[in-house]
């Protein structure tokens, strides 16, 4: 899907300080080149045939919005993605976490729910679950309904079985969910300790203190500048030894950040040190 | 099979492969020669979990930098860069990349329609794209892009490529500045 872009880099620009202004969803300093793909994809998917239809509609149709929000901030994930990433913190992070009393974990940007409901198995497994609390945040309501819900096409169950043993993962993974036809349904237990929310990385702050923070594939769409905000928000929220947990392709290497932060293994966990 | 000559000067040479590709870039990419006062940046479809570095692969072969990109590095002229595996990788105004993940295309994660289509909009016609073996279509319409935008294209030969569709897809739908064997291509960028 190539065409000229209906949306060139003004227009842009004028649509964003407006969808800023009208509903207070900042998306100015989200990466040029991606959301100016999203927009133009939009278009396209929407059949809008020139910019002022597609800004007419934002503005004018509320209804509109939560679409625009959907297309935008792209909601693609996978259980147990990047397997390795999830062998270190089944063996090096998580066994941390337990010397505390009490466990707090923040996944920020968590979609869907799929990485959700991976680190919850892992606590699960690690037997601390009962004294953890997850908070899974995400920018979009609507997703955020399907977190709650935990119910995923049975299709992708193979993979997701697939990851999770690449990961060390030695349960029967199908113990985790019910089957109905084409779909399964995770069980109630693991999303016992969850507190789904929205919040607004570029708005919104820090709520609580954590030992866990996970935030992965959502730097990607900011730039450096708010890129920095946010890993400042994130120091903020991070109690000291607490771990930092990004991406497979993000760093903390252009921020402050890397000053005060070590990084674990090569996997993109970093701790606090101070 | 020379259309026009090359464009003023060349700052990125944007490179596409998928099945049948790998072999082709061990071959380019150690020959090209060192002091190159461009942007390399090679968008090849491999299986995501592959273990061994790409850039480890390549960068043994070649005395030419190699890296696999993360989000928001800088391209520097001189270096070889790959896109990660299972992420889209777009460029913005200031030669950074922005890595995206997003939905497949054409099949794909990395799309080279998208990487191609980006490298246009920044480098214009200062692009140079090689389109090289594979069994899809992605990329036909990046390149196509590419040459509306003034860069310069070129199609591996299909009857040397190892796999004819994806050279074959771009031919269908417009005419390159080229249709080159990968020995001419090295020649090609040697030259440069
Ligand atoms: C590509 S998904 C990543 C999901 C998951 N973390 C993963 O890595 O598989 C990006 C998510 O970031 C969310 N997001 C985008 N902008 C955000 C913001 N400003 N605040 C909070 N979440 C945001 C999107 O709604 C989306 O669910």
């Amino acid at each position: 899907m190539i065409a000229i872009d209906i949306v060139g880099d003004e227009d842009l620009e004028l649509l964003l300080e407006e969808v800023a202004s009208v509903y207070g969803y900042d998306f100015t300093d989200y990466s040029k080149a991606s959301i100016k793909r999203r927009i133009n994809r939009i278009c396209l998917i929407d059949k809008h045939k020139s910019f002022t239809e597609l800004r007419y509609k934002i503005l004018n149709d509320q209804s509109y919005l939560s679409r625009f929000i959907e297309e935008v901030t792209v909601n693609v994930t996978e259980m147990f993605r990047d397997p390795t990433f999830y062998k270190t913190l089944k063996e090096k992070i998580i066994p941390q976490l337990g010397v505390n009393s009490f466990i707090k974990v923040w996944i920020a940007g968590c979609s869907t729910g799929e990485e959700v409901y991976s680190i919850s198995i892992l606590l699960h497994e690690a037997k601390l679950a009962h004294k953890a609390i997850i908070y899974a945040t995400d920018i979009n309501p609507t997703v955020l309904e399907t977190a709650k819900k935990g119910i995923y096409p049975i299709s992708q169950m193979k993979l997701y079985t697939e990851n999770y043993q690449n990961s060390n993962g030695t349960e029967d993974f199908s113990t985790y969910y019910s089957a109905n036809y084409d779909h399964v349904k995770f069980k109630e237990y693991l999303r016992k300790n969850v507190i789904f929310s929205t919040h607004n990385l570029v708005s919104d702050r820090s709520f609580n203190e954590f030992q866990l923070v996970i935030c992965r594939n959502v730097l990607i769409y900011f730039d450096k500048i708010l890129q920095d905000k946010v890993f400042n928000l994130f120091d903020g929220s991070l109690e000291s030894l607490g771990y930092l947990a990004l991406g497979s392709k993000e760093t903390i290497r252009f921020s402050d950040l890397n000053l005060t932060y070590k990084q674990i293994n090569k996997e993109k966990i970093w701790k606090k040190t101070r | 099979m020379e259309k026009n000559k090359i464009n003023p000067k060349i700052e990125i040479l944007v490179i596409g492969g998928s099945a049948g590709s790998f072999e082709v870039l061990l071959q380019i990419l150690p020959k090209i020669k060192f002091d190159i006062d461009f942007v390399v940046l090679v968008v090849l479809h491999r299986k995501h979990n592959s273990n061994t570095s790409i850039a480890d692969l390549f960068g043994n072969k070649t005395s030419i930098p190699v890296y696999e990109c993360e989000d928001k590095d800088s391209l520097v002229p001189g270096n070889i860069y790959f896109a990660p595996a299972d992420y889209h990788l777009l460029i913005e105004k200031d030669r950074t990349v922005s890595l995206d993940y997003s939905e497949k295309e054409n099949y794909s994660r990395p799309a080279i329609d998208i990487t191609f289509k980006s490298a246009s909009d920044v480098f214009k016609e200062k692009t140079l794209a090689v389109l090289l073996s594979g069994a899809n279509r992605d990329g036909a319409n990046g390149l196509k892009y590419i040459s509306q935008n003034y860069g310069t294209t070129i199609v591996q030969d299909p009857n040397e490529a190892e796999i004819s569709t994806m050279p074959n897809e771009a031919l269908k739908i417009f005419e390159p500045n080229y249709i080159l064997g990968f020995k001419e291509i090295i020649k090609l960028i040697n030259s440069l």
